[in-house]
């Protein structure tokens, strides 16, 4: 990937304000206190329920795509296109479908200069991200790989995730949901895992986008975990160790409250997202906004999200919405990773994380890719396994 | 009892009490109809298995009809379980709550007698009297026929005249009536003049199968309109080009309060903005006649009203919980000396009020004892989400460091029912919470409120009942405290 940078998420100009529990799910608000004006989005619901995106002549992304986001913005850019965005439909034809994405943005670029707009899908974007993930398969032929790997690289790729309506609790908790003034963004916790985070440039438009939550995709972990978690505890105040002996003392003391329940929350339940490192890809400008797409480092056993995210010019976010991988899909890209970094020489891989060939080309197995190797290597493996070797 | 046993008893009664007064087995915010039907279903029959004087004595109160029909129906279905002295006073207070509900909830509640098969001799006896005392049969004949007729069938009574009998229970196809009302009807159905003679509800059905316009029918209905028919008409009316429907301004202040602040929430911002000064009268006008010879005299007063998203109630129960914040904003106005009224959002004008935004009741608490009041009112659902639980705290810091010697009193006043804690949700252990059902209780609940504050004393809360049945029975127009039923008007929808 060319244009890959390390970034963390900054959400500067964004507050913690106190959480509302309902149930397993637990909601952070984000307040902005100086909405962004000049980015808005919008929603717009797609009547199919499946949506195939050419990618190239021989790719095809094909999704359940329930909504897309419009993103308008108001500085006089010229508009660039990238890899897995979904323009807008021309303003004198607005019910047409999104158009088909080309993969070289320089031919783009000349088809939509003085568009102000931008539709793209949310999530799906990063998602893409994530099956595009060293798509192409073993860039040397190593004799490991089978002809498939080879020649048709990881595709299919397949990933499944469920939708919000499905995942248990979620609905009511959003029903019920209090929305602060001058609320641009959601902390999503299930169970206090941290689900997703979602953040919009003006309190009007989380509004609107506050139900659009339901549409978006969840990872398995999430599911589960709403499935089977039971009631999570309010943070409820706690005014006990503070000396107060004036009204004015005890209004400090609720002010430390918010500040400490502020700081707990980004330090200690919000780590996992705000203080990982991502490979962060620019894929789109719109005039002084920024759409690019973040992938985590895959840490397996660690919280994993992924994302896209609009930032200014400062790095920080106008718009963000992340999707947590479940532990099997960070095994899988954790392998890959590792694969990739040593030029997909199966051995180089092994000894990096201390295991032998057998091991790894099991695991390999395991999360799905058995078919990149050849079978009769795949079978001299089981047996070098069996074996003890 | 032990004192133990006194002790649950006594919280027993009051949670009941607050669930009877809040409770209508409607969809609320948090709650879905199943769940508060469930919930509440179990508290009746948990109330009549260990407590049935109390739960007798419950119709004396401000409850609301809902649970006052479950009651009745409750003691009647169980009357082989009372002693005969239970019995009798039982039966009075029946009578006496029966008087003051609204006819077409006394009509339902005997259809589910009957679908219940409950005819026993005290039934009939009270389905009787009751019928006996309806000021006009025929009225009620054509405007609640099959709940009549139903309850003619299930107490084996005759009607009061044949005529009216006929009516009901005789051939469809029959000549002329002399009353006046029932030919009406009869004529109804082949001419449409006639149906302009008969009550709304049931013109309205005429109405449909002649395919008269709306704007036409209202506007030839009006004379026939009840008060509450004309409030609840206006607006639609209004939509559909008809003016003689709308209520001036005394005549809005003859509304009840909360039924007001309702039908002020239900206009749009900018009619409320229009018809400003309109409103505000009305409103105080009708908090001037709630509060009584109570006005001006509760000293330095301080509300905390919820504003929250959470008080737009629910599709059953529309901005219920926000309309009563609203009436108890003015009626408290009328009460104080001196009044100063906070809203959770932040709003200072109450007549634009607007359900929004989380529900910061602690920070509001503590501006309301900012201003050194002598009581301290808090109307809310409750859930206290911005940080949750810090109005528990400032509160019980209040009493315990703040304010121990109570100088200023604190009631907590919940106008919705908790279906998962079979209670009204309360703020902090330290502070009495009611339940309210309309603004208009709010004295009578303060008074009620001092049982709820710590440790309640069983002998005092009975004592208390026992005056409040007494007086209810004794008084010839509504329960204490309670003004809008004493001025409603026979066979009239409330």
């Amino acid at each position: 990937m060319t244009n890959r940078t390390t970034v963390r998420l900054d959400l500067t100009g964004l507050t913690t304000r106190p959480a509302q529990v309902w149930g397993g799910v637990r909601l952070v608000p984000l307040v902005r206190h100086q909405p962004i004006d000049d980015l808005r989005l919008h929603q717009e619901l797609f009547g199919e329920e499946h949506r195939t995106v050419l990618l190239d002549r021989r790719t095809a992304y094909t999704a359940y795509i329930p909504h897309g986001f419009v993103a308008d913005w108001t500085c006089d850019r010229t508009p660039a296109a990238a890899y897995g965005t979904q323009f807008a439909a021309p303003a004198d034809r607005p019910g047409a479908p999104p158009e088909r994405i080309r993969i070289r943005p320089p031919r783009r670029l000349a088809q939509r200069a003085g568009a102000d707009r931008l539709r793209f899908v949310p999530l799906h974007l990063a998602l893409e991200g994530y099956l595009a993930l060293h798509f192409g398969g073993p860039t040397i032929a190593w004799e490991e790989w089978s002809q498939q790997a080879l020649r048709r690289g990881l595709s299919p790729r397949a990933e499944e995730a469920y939708a919000g309506a499905s995942v248990r609790g979620l609905a009511d908790a959003l029903r019920v949901f209090e929305i602060h003034p001058g609320q641009c963004g959601l902390a999503l916790y299930v169970a206090d895992a941290l689900a997703a985070a979602f953040v919009v440039p003006h309190p009007d438009d989380y509004r609107a986008l506050h139900r659009s939550l339901l549409l978006d995709l969840y990872g398995e972990l999430v599911h589960h975990y709403a499935l089977l978690a039971a009631p999570v505890p309010d943070f409820r105040a706690d005014l006990r160790s503070s000396p107060i002996r004036s009204l004015a003392d005890l209004r400090g003391a609720v002010d430390r409250q918010e500040q400490q329940w502020a700081a707990f929350h980004d330090h200690t339940m919000a780590e996992g997202l705000l203080a990982a490192d991502y490979r962060h890809r620019p894929v789109h400008r719109m005039g002084r906004f920024t759409l690019s797409r973040f992938l985590p480092d895959f840490r397996p056993k660690q919280e994993n999200h992924l994302g896209e995210t609009i930032t200014d010019e400062h790095g920080r976010i106008a718009y963000l919405k992340t999707f947590r991988l479940s532990e099997s899909q960070v095994r899988r890209g954790h392998l890959l990773d590792r694969l990739s970094a040593h030029d997909w020489r199966l051995s180089a891989a092994a000894a990096e994380l201390g295991i032998t060939e057998a091991q790894f080309a099991l695991r390999l197995e395991a999360a799905g890719f058995g078919h990149l190797l050849r079978q009769d290597i795949l079978d001299h493996y089981r047996r070098r396994h069996r074996e003890g070797r | 009892m032990d004192g133990y046993g006194d002790l649950i008893a006594a919280e027993d009664v009051l949670l009941f009490v607050n669930a009877a007064i809040t409770a209508t087995g409607q969809r609320e915010f948090h709650a879905g109809a199943a769940e508060q039907q469930l919930s509440l279903s179990f508290l009746h029959a948990y109330m009549l298995g260990n407590y049935r004087e109390p739960y007798a004595a419950a119709l004396a109160l401000d409850i609301n009809d809902h649970n006052a029909a479950l009651i009745i129906r409750g003691l009647l279905e169980s009357a082989a379980e009372a002693t005969a002295e239970q019995r009798r006073t039982e039966g009075r207070l029946i009578a006496r709550r029966l008087a003051l509900l609204p006819p077409q909830r006394v009509y339902r509640l005997f259809g589910e007698l009957r679908r219940a098969k409950v005819n026993n001799r005290r039934t009939r006896a009270i389905l009787r009297e009751w019928l006996a005392a309806r000021p006009d049969q025929t009225l009620d004949a054509v405007k609640y026929r099959a709940g009549l007729k139903q309850a003619l069938r299930h107490a084996h009574l005759p009607a009061a005249a044949a005529e009216t009998g006929a009516f009901l229970f005789g051939p469809a196809a029959r000549g002329r009536f002399e009353a006046p009302l029932l030919d009406a009807w009869r004529r109804a159905h082949y001419q449409q003049s006639a149906l302009y003679e008969l009550p709304y509800t049931v013109a309205e059905g005429f109405a449909r199968t002649h395919r008269i316009p709306r704007a036409t029918f209202l506007e030839r209905i009006t004379p026939q309109l009840t008060r509450l028919e004309r409030l609840r008409l206006q607006e639609s009316a209004r939509g559909a080009g008809v003016d003689s429907v709308r209520a001036d301004a005394v005549e809005l202040g003859r509304m009840p309060l909360t039924r007001l602040a309702s039908y002020v929430l239900g206009l749009a911002p900018a009619d409320r903005l229009a018809r400003r000064t309109e409103l505000t009268a009305a409103l105080r006008t009708a908090a001037r006649r709630a509060a009584g010879a109570e006005a001006g005299q509760w000293g330095r007063v301080a509300a905390v009203l919820d504003d929250s998203f959470s008080s737009s109630g629910s599709g059953a129960k529309r901005r219920r919980p926000l309309a009563v914040a609203l009436a108890c904003h003015f009626l408290l106005e009328a009460l104080a000396g001196r009044y100063t009224g906070l809203w959770t959002s932040g709003r200072t004008d109450a007549l634009l009020a607007r359900p929004t935004g989380p529900t910061p009741l602690g920070r509001r608490i503590l501006d309301a004892l900012d201003t050194a009041p002598d009581r301290l009112l808090i109307v809310s659902d409750g859930w206290d989400n911005a940080p949750p639980g810090l109005a528990a705290e400032v509160l019980r810091v209040w009493r315990t460091r703040l304010d121990p010697d109570h100088r200023t009193s604190i009631v907590h006043l919940n106008p919705v029912y908790d279906a998962e804690g079979f209670d009204v949700r309360r703020l902090a252990p330290t502070v009495p919470t009611a339940g309210l059902r309309d603004a208009e209780d709010l004295p009578a609940l303060v008074e009620f409120a001092r049982f709820a504050e710590g440790r309640t004393d069983l002998t005092e809360l009975t004592a208390h009942l026992a005056a409040r049945t007494a007086r209810f029975l004794a008084g010839p127009g509504s329960p204490a405290g309670r003004t809008t039923g004493a001025n409603s008007e026979p066979g009239e929808d409330t």
